[in-house]
């Protein structure tokens, strides 16, 4: 067995495999399948100051290797989190990370004071990127001047491990990597989902109640690839990885690139056992490699 | 009662042709298969094709216990369906069951009314099975086109009184489920009302049956994405707020629905 341990900042993964906000509910939902402790860590979804409903159905659309998804953001609200779900989450002895969503700075600074006393979750995921909501959400990842201002915010409140989430829908996602690391933020996650549509053309009509929604899933992985390897280029806080992993192959070239875990999102749907796989698979990669250590794969592409 | 969830390749032993865009194909595993109720569905997998990446959920059609087999009544819609549909016998299926929650148990001796509408007779097999297992007994009222969709009826009619419409006349009376006498003496016949079909059909029933006030569950579609909770793509409008077709149904009472559209 290699080892599998990696740290990003205080945090730290026994292997590094997470899982993405919003395609692995809660943990609970996975239960029967695995167990949910032999992750690196579990993102849970989004949590937002108050309730909300979410977007109207329709809600997804499936495209060639991948899906649209519009959600938006549907939870209870953080109370709601704190008093019902999160005493629930302490069963789990991996790490829980919270997804924190808003739509004002002031909401992102609420959840997160919030959070900041909740003693089982070790690090908040700070959502700037969320493409389905109308107002705040994605607006503050696709500018510099944004992105600071929010992660600056919440860093004055939040006291453990700030990673923040960006927007793939940018120009230089390596500029606003930079902007949140300057920011205070102590890790960045990446690519939350590809803003995109689908049209029905036998109604003529779009298929998402909300015309826009966000891609995910295979279709996204040689974009999401090119994202980390940039922002890793640029960035000295760690990078995770995300968009379109379904296998540890996939996996790996998000290590290789630069990131130093990933997590896996839409594949969830189709096999609820797939972070287990790519675990194992991660692991028999490093022992056939010669390879003691994943961090010896950590941004070890070779250029030249 | 929880049921564990598993993911099983499932062996088609049977497959049976309805017409020339329905076949029902039954199952068997090699593990032993867990209990399944009345109402619950699969995520059957169609294997990764661009355009079949998710799965597709399909209806518990029945399920025998003493034989280890599940069946499904597939209608070919489009990419997915088309594969699942077209399986033989001697090959497999990957699917997660069971699903989502269960039509409710009428008490013994009670009647009830079992409506569907085209390959919404999907899940209404198991249902008059399970109904006629805790005692109590059904009619059973199916609509369609035309005779030739209007499926399993040698099936259904074993286990209850069976009433017919179609559209064009060709079988039963003519017009859509609730134009059917049946409908019209709710109250005086039965203790509840089960329905699944098309939305407008279901609303339909529902309407009638709250009018009559007999119960009525319904077995809601919706696109869905994981079918286990996870993504909170599969949503309907209830008088709680939104809830997950994929857990917290397919089964609802009519009474908690704001139909969507
Ligand atoms: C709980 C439940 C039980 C069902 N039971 C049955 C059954 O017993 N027999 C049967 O023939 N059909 C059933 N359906 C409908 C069946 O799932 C769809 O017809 C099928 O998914 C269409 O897939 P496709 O690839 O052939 O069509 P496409 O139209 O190519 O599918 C494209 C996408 O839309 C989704 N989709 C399209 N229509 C539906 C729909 N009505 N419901 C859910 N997703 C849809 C698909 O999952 C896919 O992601 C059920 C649906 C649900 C939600
Ligand atoms: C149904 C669905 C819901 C999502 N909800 C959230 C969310 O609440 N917060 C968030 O930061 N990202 C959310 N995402 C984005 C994912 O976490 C992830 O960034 C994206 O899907 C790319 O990874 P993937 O291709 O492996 O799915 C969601 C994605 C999907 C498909
Ligand atoms: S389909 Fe994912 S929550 Fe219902």
């Amino acid at each position: 067995m290699a080892q599998l341990n990696v740290n990003i900042d205080k945090l730290k993964l026994a292997n590094p495999v997470l899982t993405a906000s919003g395609t692995f509910g809660y943990g609970f939902e996975f239960d029967d399948f695995i167990d949910v402790n032999d992750l690196g860590g579990i993102v849970v979804k989004a949590t937002t100051e108050e309730h909300r409903e979410g977007n109207k159905y329709p809600r997804m659309a499936e495209t060639p290797h991948g899906m649209l998804n519009a959600v938006g953001l549907q939870n209870k609200g953080i109370k709601y989190f704190r008093d019902e779900i999160y005493p629930k989450l302490r069963k789990y002895s991996t790490n829980v990370i919270a997804n924190v969503s808003g739509s004002t700075v002031e909401s992102y600074v609420a959840v997160a004071r919030e959070m900041n006393q909740l003693d089982h979750i070790p690090a908040i995921e700070l959502n700037i990127s969320c493409p389905n909501v109308k107002e705040g959400g994605m607006a503050f990842g696709t500018s510099c001047a944004s992105a600071q201002e929010v992660t600056k915010a919440v860093r004055e409140v939040y006291d453990k491990t700030l990673i923040v989430k960006l927007s793939p829908n940018v120009t230089n996602i390596a500029d606003i990597a930079l902007a949140v690391e300057e920011s205070g933020a102590d890790a960045v996650s990446l690519i939350n989902t590809l803003l995109s549509m689908a049209i029905d053309i036998r109604t003529q009509r779009p298929v998402l109640s909300t015309i826009t929604g966000g891609l995910s899933g295979p279709a996204v992985k040689p974009v999401a690839l090119r994202m980390v390897w940039q922002v890793a280029q640029a960035v000295k806080i760690p990078v995770i990885g995300m968009g379109g992993i379904t296998n540890a192959e996939d996996a790996i070239e998000f290590l290789l690139a630069g990131a130093t875990a990933i997590e896996v999102g839409t594949a969830n749907f189709i096999d609820p056992q797939v972070t287990v796989k790519i675990i194992n698979g991660i692991n028999e990669y490093l022992e056939h490699t010669g390879c003691q250590s994943v961090n010896e794969i950590i941004g070890a592409l070779k250029t030249k | 009662m929880h049921t564990k969830k598993q993911i099983l390749d499932l062996q088609v032993i049977k497959h049976t042709s309805l017409n020339d865009h329905h076949a029902v194909l039954t199952c068997t595993s090699e593990k032993k298969l867990p209990t399944l109720l009345a109402g619950q569905f699969a995520e059957i997998s169609a294997g990764d094709t661009a355009g079949t990446f998710l799965r597709r959920p399909f209806s518990i059609h029945d399920y025998n216990k003493d034989e280890n087999t599940v069946s499904f009544l597939i209608q070919i819609k489009g990419n997915g369906s088309a594969i699942i549909g077209s399986l033989q016998p001697g090959e497999y299926m990957n699917v997660i069951l069971p699903l989502g929650n269960s039509f409710s148990m009428p008490a013994q001796g009670e009647k009830v009314l079992l409506t569907g509408g085209g390959c919404g007779v999907a899940p209404l097999l198991l249902l008059a099975k399970s109904v006629i297992a805790a005692g109590a007994s059904c009619d059973i009222l199916i609509g369609a086109r035309d005779e030739d969709n209007l499926m399993e009826t040698e099936e259904l009619s074993e286990l209850g009184t069976l009433f017919t419409t179609t559209e064009d006349g060709s079988e039963g009376i003519q017009g859509f489920v609730t134009d059917h006498p049946v409908m019209q003496e709710l109250k005086e016949n039965y203790s509840k009302v089960y329905s699944c079909g098309p939305d407008p059909m279901m609303k339909a029933v529902a309407t009638i049956a709250e009018a009559s006030g007999v119960d009525c569950e319904v077995s809601l579609e919706n696109t869905m994405a994981c079918g286990i909770g996870a993504c909170l793509c599969c949503v309907t409008e209830t008088t709680e707020g939104h809830k997950c077709v994929c857990t917290d149904g397919p089964v609802f009472n009519s009474k908690e629905l704001k139909w969507h559209n």
